[in-house]
């Protein structure tokens, strides 16, 4: 017998009294609010959410397992397919991992080109969610295609330089692959020029949208404690009002030298992550004009790192980013072999659903659709 | 931000009869662990989240890790006497080191900004849903992560309030990220031509069932 | 640590009483896009593919292919079935057999040769790892991407006679790099021959 997809339930009063019925439902995994492939498991009293579930794994490949049985260089294009949104920042996040279990050094170039490629990444990842976020309240594809419209530009820089629009599969450990010439600078100083352009306009749409208000201001709000406890990363911690970025706490990379700010909400509510996003995509335009003014020249490759053959000394590594979703982490463990021991992702996004049900209890349905929105979920690395 | 080498002593007078050990870390990163003990790790725990010089309130990464049954061949030297001459000759034992699970925290200070302490609990043997202790109840965090480790590590945390398995379906047996896992022959395949799936799958479904 | 709080919050401004003035100003802006669409390029972005095309950036990287040097793509194939891309191909899509004679490389050297070498594009992620570990420079990055077949297991499976392609298609598609690559193979091959020369000019056995 197939499952059903709803179910009613006995609804009773305190005393035990049956005071009506509520209604079960099967949202997803086939849904267009979801992102993917995703199932929320809705206990619904009349349109009220009084039990939320998420269900997950529909798109499960074991992608560590795939990454123990392979060399550590096998699993950089993997990686692109984790959040395959923002593969920059996936490639960084591993060969910054494993450039810290093997003591690599990486050149001063390389880190640069790092830098604007994870702040491009921001920029389009930032772009897209509002536009589907948008959409989930109804705004039905017109911000979705100008968010996809200058996505398409920065994804055109993306594959001159690396090949790929998507999987781009660019940085190795002890640097990146090829590098950027001096034309493709001047493209990306004239996209960051025109995206602050771009961004008035996104946000004359927007920001003080009477609906987007009405829709979003105190729902799903999260209070500070419960998001510090939850491991909540990424735009949904800071607009709880925490102030915590991996780029301004472990200053990886080159980031302590440059200088940006890190915005912060006030209230945790799904009005307050969308104006962190915006605020955020401004900061990093920031960031991207002092890398291009910056820029040295010189190699992108350490000469001494090794593309074949490349086996780390045993030991353990935890290396963690602030990716566009939140904190991305990768945990190897080496046993002097070529493949890692173990291989493990700290995805975002996964871990950024664990409070989905506290934001959504005892608001609208609709509203959970718009509550997931905000948490900007990529089923790619939530299943992994 | 204190090491591990430090913290251990603070430990072990907050919260008394634990055992704790440092382990190594000799690659470049240099992140040494705290193994606790299944017995005292959700109390080590409550301790390294409220100590004020502490604070851990975070807690970014759990996993497991499946450490397989090892042979372990250490090198001693040792002085004979043969005919009144002594010599020394090397010899090599080999002892077996049982297997077991491990569970693997990242913690974090969101309040001082430092970080990682390593915090580790291991089970005793690598059985079907080998016991260890859930730390949801300190880190909300761990929730879903805890749940995966149960779902592809088999390793059952006590105390957890919703242990069932996430990424693979219910009902699933076995648990893949186990070093001795084998994959089923009859999952559906994509085979290409030069496949060992093909092959797999050809033992699976005989030609004359194909057909 | 620099932070910055939201500053403009809109919550001190109640939406019920708003008038609706910015859903307006909203529509302005889509009203500008669409109208503008017919002005400048800029707003015009669609292309109308396969009427038009673009051309492909000089990285772009579909599948692979095998280059070969002249016009005999049996003579010339660079690729010496070494089997290092079929090690390190992350899902494993290559496939290659050694031949059992040997034939002339660039060089004049005797190599041997794949008597079989298929790719199968079905599973190949475009990972491009096989041309970075490739030491000499034989299997490199197409940029064909309308290749759709209706027979998934044959149409897919590209031998090494649909997969061969000449060193001009690698100009082609791939000036600088190919430039760069001619260089190298031009400057060992040199070097080959002014050690050929150099064995050809003192006697073979000099203690004879």
């Amino acid at each position: 017998m197939p499952p059903k997809n709803y179910e009613i339930l006995p609804k009773t009063s305190e005393t035990g009294e049956p005071i009506g019925e509520l209604l079960e439902i099967s949202m997803g995994p086939h849904h267009p609010s979801t992102h993917g492939v995703f199932r929320m498991d809705l206990v619904l009293d009349g349109e009220t959410v009084v039990k939320l579930k998420p269900v997950f794994g529909y798109l499960h490949r074991n992608h560590e397992k795939i990454a123990e049985n392979i060399s550590y260089l096998g699993s950089m294009p993997y990686t692109d397919r984790l959040d395959y949104f923002c593969s920059m920042t996936n490639n960084w996040a591993y060969a910054l991992t494993v450039e810290k279990l093997a003591g690599l050094p990486v050149p001063e170039r390389a880190e640069y080109i790092r830098v604007i490629m994870a702040e491009l990444t921001r920029l389009q990842n930032h772009t897209c969610l509002i536009g589907f976020f948008v959409q989930d309240m109804g705004a039905l594809g017109t911000p979705l295609m100008y968010a996809f419209r200058e996505r398409e530009k920065i994804l055109d820089l993306f594959e001159s330089v690396s090949g790929a629009r998507m999987m781009c599969n660019y940085m190795r450990f002890g640097g990146v692959r090829c590098d950027v010439t001096p034309d493709w600078l001047a493209q990306a100083k004239q996209l960051v020029d025109g995206y602050g352009k771009f961004l008035d306009e996104f946000e004359a749409l927007f920001t003080e949208n009477e609906i987007l208000l009405a829709r979003t201001q105190g729902v799903g709000v999260l209070p500070r404690e419960l998001v510090v406890s939850a491991s909540i990363t990424g735009p949904m911690l800071r607009a709880a009002g925490v102030n915590y970025d991996v780029r301004k706490v472990d200053k990886y990379g080159i980031y302590g030298r440059f200088d940006f700010k890190v915005p912060l909400g006030e209230h945790g509510d799904i009005y307050d992550r969308y104006m962190v996003r915006v605020l955020e995509m401004r900061e990093s335009l920031k960031i991207l004009q002092q890398a291009l003014r910056d820029i040295p020249s010189g190699p992108v490759m350490d000469p001494k790192a090794k593309l074949r053959g490349f086996r780390p000394k045993a030991g353990e590594a935890y290396g963690r980013i602030e990716a566009p979703k939140g904190e991305l982490g990768f945990y190897l463990i080496s046993d002097g072999s070529p493949n890692p021991f173990r291989y493990r992702v700290r995805p975002p996004s996964f871990i950024n659903l664990t409070v989905l049900e506290d934001m959504c209890l005892g608001h609208r349905i609709s509203d959970t659709v718009v509550i997931l929105g905000s948490v900007d979920i990529v089923l790619g690395e939530v299943d992994r | 931000m204190e090491t591990p080498e430090q913290i251990k002593p603070r430990l072990e007078a907050a919260v008394p009869g634990a055992k704790i050990d440092v382990l190594p870390n000799d690659c470049p990163a240099g992140e040494r662990s705290l193994l606790v003990d299944p017995a005292h790790v959700l109390a080590v725990a409550k301790f390294l989240r409220d100590d004020p010089q502490l604070r851990l309130d975070f807690c970014s990464n759990v996993t497991g890790v499946d450490w397989p049954d090892i042979v372990v061949k250490s090198k001693f030297k040792k002085t004979v006497v043969v005919d009144g001459v002594e010599s020394e000759i090397e010899e090599t034992i080999e002892t077996l080191r049982s297997g077991y699970l491990e569970c693997v925290y990242h913690l974090y200070s969101m309040e001082l900004k430092h970080g990682p302490v390593v915090l580790r609990q291991r089970t005793v043997n690598r059985d079907h849903e080998a016991p260890a202790v859930s730390l949801t109840p300190v880190w909300r965090g761990c929730e879903f992560q805890e749940r995966e480790v149960y779902d592809l590590y088999g390793i059952r945390l006590e105390g957890h309030p919703d242990l069932r398995r996430i990424l693979m379906w219910d009902g699933f047996k076995g648990f893949p990220m186990r070093k001795d896992y084998v994959p089923p022959d009859d999952f559906e395949y994509e085979p290409t031509p030069h496949d060992e799936v093909l092959e797999q799958a050809k033992k699976h479904y005989p030609p004359e069932v194909k057909a | 640590m620099g932070t910055l709080n939201i500053e403009h919050r809109t919550s001190n401004i109640e939406w019920t009483e708003m008038l609706g003035e910015q859903i307006i100003k909203g529509m302005a802006v889509t009203a500008r896009n669409f109208f503008g669409s017919y002005v400048s390029k800029e707003r015009l972005t669609t292309v109308q593919y396969p009427e038009e095309r673009l051309t492909p950036k000089e990285n772009t990287r579909q599948f692979p292919f095998l280059v070969y040097d002249g016009d005999d793509w049996e003579k010339g194939m660079r690729c010496v079935a070494c089997q290092i891309c079929e090690k390190e191909c992350p899902p494993q899509c290559i496939y290659i057999v050694k031949s059992k004679d040997k034939k002339p490389d660039y060089k004049g050297q005797l190599q041997l040769y794949p008597a079989t070498f298929d790719i199968d594009i079905s599973v190949c992620m475009s990972c491009q790892i096989c041309v970075e570990v490739c030491p000499f420079d034989a299997i490199k990055m197409d940029t064909e991407f309308e290749l759709s077949t209706d027979d998934r297991f044959g149409g897919l499976l590209f031998s090494k006679d649909k997969l061969s392609k000449s060193n001009e298609h690698y100009r082609r598609i791939h000036p600088t790099d190919a430039a760069a690559v001619d260089e190298h193979l031009a400057g060992e091959k040199a070097k080959a021959e002014a050690k050929a020369k150099a064995a050809a000019a003192t006697p073979a056995n000099p203690a004879a």
